[in-house]
């Protein structure tokens, strides 16, 4: 079990200010704020792109890097087959039976069919819907998506929000970045809200979104969600 | 010049057993030194792009310098490593087109490596993050990179073989422009030049970019084909 | 790095294959002997007969000579008699035996500005040259054809190193850019009359002095020394050697024409 994961007094440049963090395995977890507002920064720190300016970053157990996945806003696809792109990423992590698990993976994400296409054929949903089958082949601890969703229509996001709740009930850790809220709200157990680089509120979804404590996050919804 | 084109087609037409043998002789050691120089500067180029170590910056340009090795100092340095009187000269390699190879290859390596490490440089932007969220870092990365950018490299590859094919300063010296045995088309030109025969002259020198145009064509060919099936 | 030695290794095999295929001799030549084509009418008869390939490297005299102390060519086939008798002084050849000789000539522009043209004496035309100061090209390599033009100005009684204006353009090349650029600026070259003979550029260029017994070209031709360098094809050089010399040899020269014109008169053994 590599979580809890502990940030102490980490910041990052002017970005992020001194924060301190605990993320408990269970509860999918949402980073909400809006544009600029830290979050891209704040996962990449957590999932070990970026280097703390200060403090420092630490996962309760071995491995670390091995039981994370994330997926990012848009898809990074090799040129080579869907499943081929699967594939690689059994073979970096030197997973046996590698193809039956690239099989399943697709199979999991509803791209069985496209299987043999080249990647890069296939629409952006279906491209981001790769990069989970990539993330699930790989039966991480904790995944990390930031904005998964920010470039999709309706319909592909829809099939994503489906995949990621597959995901959450098999066990695996959501923490995800985004700035819509009706996702947040679909998807989300806690809430921690980020304003201009600091941590401003952390509660449980249903709690959050009735009855905000802080004046930041009480315009940020109101500001999404003018009716309320 | 309207002697030139007649000139040039009646060497082709005629078949001459001879310009056979020069042209062959030319696709030969330029091809050679291009699979060479490509087996050794792509992978030379990306990892040089993505790693970082202290005198990276300076190697950088000191390869980006390299591009413009005149083709006569490369020559004339092969010719004193190959001569007998030189560290190598056991090797029996001067005077042969196995030396022009060498040369060649000398000559067009830095070319390569600088133009895949540019391609590789600007690709890693995109690939960066996705790939160390894998786990993937410096050569395996690298060459990841490398394999699903080929086809942009391509033209890293065409230019090492431009240069390779013009090139006369290197071929002659290492070479000798030995009758039969090392003689190819840039130093027949050359030859030619200096006995006064232009028509000729030019004539070889139509034949020349005629397959060099040819090269490119089917280059590029290949390289539209796969594109459509990679995407 | 073993992709380096495994390239390294294939290099050498193929080196090897490629010479052990073929049973041939480096000889080292001047650009005139070639370029005059004596070398495509020679050596096919040579090799058919003893099926020895002679590969010429064509260079001037100078760097000829330097070839053979360097190690790099077997035989050494150059005109330059003070300088080939140097060559064997220092131990770098075994024996100098004349082979044939022909004559330079010195062409000029029909326009003739030196007025020396149909002469006979060729220090004369060049004392006018120098006092005109006409244009004149030099081919400036430390040839057989440079040494024997420096030797004639110091017959003339002109020392040229230090008396050169802008009308004397050495260009440090061989016969053909010599003669190219004497056409291109219509200026007076020495040239050996083979290449003249096979030069197809001439532009206004015609013959202005020959037949001065001054303008006498001997060719030589010397087996390097195999004590000096272990690598010399001993067997093989001496027996082109022996072939050039020979009778047969010989006549074979003498039957070398371009438009019916002969360009070399053998001379061995004389």
């Amino acid at each position: 079990m590599i979580l809890p994961l502990r940030l102490e007094e980490v910041s990052f440049l002017h970005v992020l200010q001194p924060l301190s963090l605990r993320i408990e395995a269970g509860p999918s977890t949402i980073i909400l704020g809006a544009n600029g507002a830290g979050k891209s920064v704040l996962m990449r720190l957590m999932h070990g792109l970026l280097a703390p300016s200060s403090g420092k970053v630490s996962w309760s157990g071995p491995e670390a890097r091995r039981r994370q996945a994330m997926v990012f806003q848009r898809p990074v696809m090799l040129r080579r087959s869907a499943f081929q792109n699967v594939l690689y990423a059994l073979d970096v992590a030197g997973v046996a039976g590698a193809e039956r698990l690239a099989a399943e993976a697709l199979a999991e994400v509803g791209l069985a069919h496209v299987a043999h296409q080249p990647a890069r054929v296939l629409s952006f949903g279906e491209q981001q819907r790769l990069a989970l089958a990539r993330a699930w082949a790989l039966h991480p601890e904790v995944l990390f998506l930031d904005e998964p969703t920010a470039s999709l229509d309706p319909t592909a996001t829809r099939e994503i929000e489906a995949v990621i709740r597959a995901f959450d009930a098999s066990g695996t850790k959501i923490v995800m970045a985004t700035h819509n809220l009706g996702q947040a709200r679909r998807l989300g157990d806690e809430v921690i809200y980020l304003h201009q680089g600091r941590v401003v509120e952390r509660a449980p979804a249903e709690k959050f979104f009735a009855a905000p404590a802080t004046p930041e996050a009480t315009a940020f919804i109101k500001g999404e969600l003018p009716w309320v | 010049m309207g002697d030139a084109l007649t000139a040039a087609l009646a060497l082709v037409a005629s078949g001459d057993a001879t310009l056979l043998g020069i042209v062959g002789l030319s696709l030969l050691v330029s091809l050679s030194a291009v699979a060479l120089a490509t087996a050794l500067g792509l992978p030379l180029g990306a990892v040089l792009a993505v790693t970082h170590f202290p005198a990276r910056r300076a190697i950088v340009v000191l390869l980006n310098a390299l591009m413009g090795l005149p083709p006569v100092v490369v020559g004339l340095v092969v010719y004193l490593l190959l001569s007998r009187a030189g560290p190598l000269g056991s090797l029996g390699l001067l005077f042969t087109p196995g030396a022009m190879v060498i040369a060649q290859t000398v000559l067009i390596l830095p070319i390569i490596a600088a133009l895949c490490r540019q391609a590789v440089e600007d690709a890693w932007v995109e690939y960066q993050e996705q790939l160390r969220s894998l786990g993937v870092e410096g050569a395996r990365a690298a060459l990841t990179v490398l394999w699903d950018i080929r086809f942009s490299l391509l033209t890293a590859v065409l230019a090492g073989l431009g240069r390779a094919s013009a090139e006369v300063g290197a071929v002659m010296i290492v070479g000798g422009n030995i009758d039969g045995v090392t003689r190819v088309m840039t130093t027949a030109i050359a030859l030619e030049t200096s006995k006064g025969d232009l028509p000729l002259a030019l004539g070889l020198g139509l034949v020349l970019i005629a397959v060099v145009l040819a090269l490119n064509a089917a280059a590029f060919l290949v390289k539209e084909a796969a594109q459509r099936r990679y995407g | 790095m073993g992709l380096i030695r495994a390239v390294f290794l294939l290099l050498t095999l193929f080196s090897c294959i490629a010479n052990a295929q073929q049973r041939y001799i480096t000889v080292a030549s001047t650009t005139s002997t070639e370029q005059s084509g004596l070398f495509k009418h020679l050596l096919p008869i040579f090799e058919g007969k003893t099926g020895i390939q002679v590969r010429v490297v064509a260079l001037g005299t100078g760097q000829a000579l330097d070839m053979g102390r360097r190690g790099d060519a077997d035989v050494v086939f150059v005109h330059a008699r003070a300088l080939e008798e140097k060559f064997v002084a220092e131990g770098h050849g075994v024996r100098r035996h004349e082979v044939m000789y022909n004559d330079f000539v010195l062409v000029g522009p029909k326009s003739d500005p030196a007025r020396v043209g149909g002469g006979k004496d060729i220090v004369q035309a060049l004392q006018r040259i120098h006092q005109a100061k006409a244009p004149f090209v030099s081919r400036g390599d430390r040839s057989g054809t440079h040494f024997a033009e420096l030797e004639l100005w110091k017959a003339a009684a002109i020392d040229i190193a230090h008396d050169k204006g802008g009308w004397y353009r050495e260009i440090g090349q061989g016969m053909g850019p010599a003669l190219n650029t004497a056409a291109g600026m219509n200026a007076y070259v020495l040239s050996d009359r083979g290449t003249w003979l096979s030069f197809k550029n001439r532009a206004d260029l015609v013959i202005a002095v020959q037949g001065d017994r001054r303008l006498f070209n001997q060719y030589g031709i010397i087996l390097v020394n195999p004590a000096k360098h272990a690598n010399v094809k001993q067997e093989m050089g001496q027996a082109f050697i022996d072939w050039v010399i020979s009778r047969e040899g010989q006549q074979a020269i003498a039957a070398y024409k371009i438009g019916g014109e002969q360009l070399f008169f053998p001379n061995a053994g004389n």
